[in-house]
């Protein structure tokens, strides 16, 4: 399959989509920190919010983690409530004792959250205020992380939309990478695509501060993460082109996702099948090993992370399985108009109204559900497989080496099911 | 603005959150952005809850906040109702609600529900977790109990267990025998497994149990003030704690009663010689203050341990701990910053921390042994096994979990006697401290070339002291677990006599000097 994946009947991107509001059970942006943090080893995120604020990171992140944490919260008390000039003040104060007591912090990142953002603590002027203060040691960036205006994977768009408008500016023809990924999946995405003569290969965002990559009008864009939407329309606006694709998840897709960079890059057939024959065997192999108990099961989405689509493509038609129903909390068809094509699902749903999303999802019986951690255990309780999806952001499940991982993920809870002999 | 990286306790919703949760027939109505709902997972996840909170939050959004907020919350109000059918709601604002100020009490009550409808005044910005779980349930009791006639045969409320509470599930349980043993049956366990037409005949019990004062003392001091029911305040964690508890059982049902006491072991155990070893180990305690409070006095009285140090992380009943410590002789350190905590342990070193999951942490990066006794909960706190820290079984469990992270012993002798040997080197460390330890390569060759004296100090503030090559070899043969006591007592001793060479005799002079 060396040409691009044609679209085919049957996708649904044109397909009704049910869209509901109501109460939703998902993150907020913040929850991106936790592995934002780990990636940029050089910077601090430092959230100006409340006692909730610091209380989620800590849940969210695995319960506790308590490696040095390059994170924390600025909890607003009563008197910054009062007065806003007052909090501009303490938060000065705040953000240089921090940077005293940590002298290798070279980005500070200031995350507005639902309280900030309702009083309107304006962090685009702090920002530029303390980026003056802190002068040429450290930068000052802010975006908002808040509840009322992202979803979980949506504060790491924001985090890296808040990062465009300072990359400097190249007029190379250079394949740029965006979205957090493990070390270990980078790094096979980088060989991959040198492997193919595609080159240079940067990537935002960079582990450290100085390796900060530069964009421009001969720029192409290639998005690893489906929720980068922001991002992409600000590097837009910088002059770069995005590669529309389906996301690197599974053989199909990673072949996919490559073939749409290796054609604007002009790579040949011949040396794109010797570079992607091998791996693509791999993975095949290795699906195949979890499809086994996958095959012919059902699954049911409820909305978490905006992967739900890709992923529902992957497991449909690498995996065997059938999609009741695919819910994510925002579908932006520009960037997951590819999967979309290939994915045929019994209900596409966006947006969340929790009551009502379990009603159905009870009345379908799937084989496996995907949802957060607040309905895993309950669902569970009454007799349906769960798998947690919060792993699948916090796993390495991108390309070639990792499919047989990403299909093992869904795979597990089916095969726990199996074996348990003992009734609850 | 205070930066804040891990903290002891949530904000007062997760406190209402608790008392809801443990309920029965009640359901919570919270006004709340999208993404406070990751508060449930603390009770699915830690706890291993199999049902949902019976939380419905509004889920308000950006473009919500200039049209009508207090439409939408009225419409989940109804929702909510419709689908789950409560006896009664509780409503309230998350912080982020607080600010626009839509006041749920005063909507919910407007909307006519056939249900006692309970408004909510938990200010964010000033209070926590443990005071939400407190107003909340004196709230629910304030407007659902109801004036009732005492039952016939004595009996009590037990006050205070909440979801998501250190122990609580078992401490009910234990509880309920001790008190089975005095003829005392209980009429209602709130707020954890009570409905609210439970809450509404508390009245007809005799006295009331303050289990955890800190998520029902407010409950306990209305319901003495307006039915005239009287409550225990001894806590009956530890042995001398469950005897003093029985006796103030006693004093209000006024007749005697035997209790079995059977199936207590920790006084044997602890008077056993292989408890020796015990003897003296300088401890620190932190945690919220009832289970600091009843932790003290088994450390001191029923494990023979000496307390070096020990606070609670929430102010209000910061007086009661700083009593605390003035009996003890000892610093007291209220406070919610881990921080501070981390600095005092540090500053210490102990032989063994008394606290919560995060003193745990502290001491893995510390290489002290610590024994978790209080909440912030963790989901080790919910073994699957009976497991409480009251009465009799819970004095047997408290010692079984003290002594578990201690070198033991017969263990402690053999690290002595076998300094030296390469595989059972001290850096090593004992095979249950995991992250401390590191392997030793081979025996050290024998005589190595002396060594200039250097400051290995790690405390250099008091003066600068060095070590001389003799004495810093001297301090590595005494055991790992006491040799940064030892490395801190010779240091101040020697600054404190201008002594700027720290040499053999130093050494032994200041433990002489410190010996107990």
């Amino acid at each position: 399959m060396n040409k691009p994946t044609h679209i085919e009947a049957g996708g649904c991107r044109d397909a009704p989509v049910l869209k509901e509001r109501g109460q939703r059970e998902v993150f907020c942006g913040l929850t991106g920190i936790i592995w934002l943090h780990r990636k940029m080893q050089d910077a601090f995120f430092l959230v100006v919010g409340s006692r909730t604020c610091a209380h989620l990171l800590q849940s969210a992140a695995g319960v506790m983690i308590f490696a040095e944490p390059r994170f924390g919260t600025a909890i607003m008390e009563e008197k910054d409530l009062a007065g806003l000039a007052d909090a501009h003040e303490e938060l000065d104060r705040e953000v240089a004792k921090l940077l005293a007591r940590r002298p290798d912090i070279k980005q500070l990142f200031l995350v507005g959250s639902c309280p900030s953002e309702v009083i309107k603590i304006d962090l685009s002027r702090a920002a530029e205020r303390l980026t003056q203060i802190h002068a040429p040691h450290v930068r000052v960036l802010n975006y908002s992380g808040s509840g009322i205006e992202t979803t979980f994977t949506q504060g790491e768009d924001a985090c890296l939309e808040s990062m465009v408008p300072i990359l400097p500016t190249t007029e190379e023809r250079e394949l740029l990478l965006v979205g957090a990924l493990p070390d270990v999946v980078e790094d096979q995405a980088v060989s991959l695509l040198e492997a193919l003569g595609i080159g240079p290969v940067r990537v935002l965002p960079a582990g450290r501060a100085d390796a900060t990559p530069a964009v421009g009008p001969n720029t192409q864009v290639a998005l690893l993460q489906p929720f980068l939407g922001e991002t992409a329309s600000a590097l837009q606006r910088r002059g770069a082109s995005i590669i529309e694709a389906p996301f690197p998840f599974g053989e199909e897709g990673t072949t996919a996702w490559l073939r749409a960079i290796a054609d604007i890059f002009d790579v040949d057939a011949e040396t794109f099948e010797r570079v992607t024959a091998a791996p693509r065997a791999r993975a095949r192999k290795a699906i195949a090993a979890a499809t086994e108990h996958l095959a012919g099961k059902s699954i049911f989405f409820f909305p978490d992370s905006q992967l739900e689509i890709p992923l529902a493509r992957f497991l449909t038609r690498e995996c065997g399985m059938e999609a009741i129903e695919v819910g994510a909390p925002y579908i932006h068809k520009g960037l997951v108009g590819p999967d979309m094509d290939l994915l045929q699902a019994g209900t596409i749903s966006e947006g969340q109204d929790v009551d009502l999303q379990l009603d159905r999802c009870r009345a379908a019986r799937p084989d496996l559900t995907v949802c957060g951690l607040g309905l895993a255990n309950p669902l569970e309780a009454e007799g349906l497989a769960t798998k947690w999806a919060i792993e699948l952001v916090f796993t390495p499940v991108h390309f070639y080496e990792q499919a047989g991982d990403l299909a093992g993920l869904f795979a597990r809870p089916l095969r726990r099911k199996a074996v348990l002999q003992v009734a609850s | 603005m205070k930066l804040t990286v891990w903290t002891y306790e949530g904000p007062p919703h997760v406190g209402a959150m608790r008392v809801a949760t443990g309920m029965k027939g009640l359901h919570y109505v919270l006004h709340a952005p999208q993404g406070d709902t990751y508060a449930d997972l603390l009770f699915t996840m830690i706890e291993r809850r199999n049902h949902r909170p019976p939380v419905t939050y509004t889920t308000f959004q950006a473009r919500d906040l200039g049209s009508d907020t207090a439409h939408l919350f009225k419409e989940a109000c109804r929702e909510a109702y419709e689908r789950f059918k409560p006896e009664a709601i509780i409503v309230g604002a998350s912080c982020t609600a607080e600010l626009i100020q839509d006041d749920p009490g005063g909507l919910a009550e407007t909307m006519g529900l056939p249900i006692p409808v309970i408004p909510l005044e938990l200010p964010s910005y000033q209070r926590k977790e443990n005071f939400g779980a407190d107003e909340t349930f004196f709230q629910i009791v304030r407007h659902l109990a109801k004036p009732c006639q005492k039952t016939a045969q004595v009996s009590c409320n037990i006050l205070g267990p909440t979801a998501l509470g250190f122990r609580h599930r078992d401490d009910i349980e234990e509880l309920t025998t001790i008190l089975s043993d005095l003829g005392v049956s209980v009429n209602v366990v709130a707020p954890m497994g009570s409905s609210p037409s439970e809450i509404a005949r508390l009245g007809a019990a005799h006295f009331n149990v303050m289990l955890y004062p800190e998520t029902s003392e407010a409950a306990c001091r209305w319901l003495k003030r307006e039915f005239d029911q009287p409550y225990t305040t001894t806590i009956p964690i530890g042995v001398g704690a469950t005897q003093d508890f029985i006796q103030e059982v006693i004093s209000f049902t006024g007749r005697l009663a035997e209790v079995d006491q059977d199936r207590l072991r920790l006084p044997w155990w602890s008077r056993s010689v292989d408890s020796t070893y015990l003897t003296g180990k300088r401890v620190f305690l932190f945690g919220d203050a009832t289970h600091v409070k009843a932790s003290a006095r088994i450390a001191r009285d029923e494990m023979g341990f000496e307390v070096v140090g020990l606070g609670c992380y929430n102010r209000e009943y910061a007086r009661d701990i700083r009593a605390l410590a003035k009996e003890f002789g000892v610093e007291p350190l209220i406070t919610d910053d881990y921080l501070e905590v981390e600095s005092a342990i540090e500053a210490l070193q102990p032989e063994m921390i008394l606290g919560t999951q995060m003193e745990r942490h502290i001491g893995k990066r510390l290489g002290i042994p610590c024994a978790v006794i209080s909440a912030p909960v963790h989901v080790q706190d919910f073994p699957a096994r009976y497991s409480p820290q009251v009465g009799w079984e819970g004095a047997n469990v408290i010692f079984d979990t003290w002594i578990h992270p201690l070198v033991m012993g017969l263990e402690e002798h053999l690290l002595h006697m076998f300094r030296d040997d390469f595989e059972f080197h001290d850096e090593a460390g004992a095979s249950h401290h995991g992250t401390s330890g590191r392997v030793a390569t081979g025996p050290s060759g024998g005589a190595s070339p002396p060594e200039p004296p250097r400051d290995i100090s790690e405390h250099g503030k008091e003066g600068h002291v060095i070590w001389l090559a003799a004495a810093e070899k001297e301090l590595k043969k005494i055991p790992f677990f006491v040799r940064g006591k030892a490395r801190k007592n010779t240091e101040t001793f020697a600054s404190e006599r201008g002594v700027t060479e720290i040499s053999v005799d130093t050494l032994y002079e200041a433990k002489a000097h410190y010996a107990r």
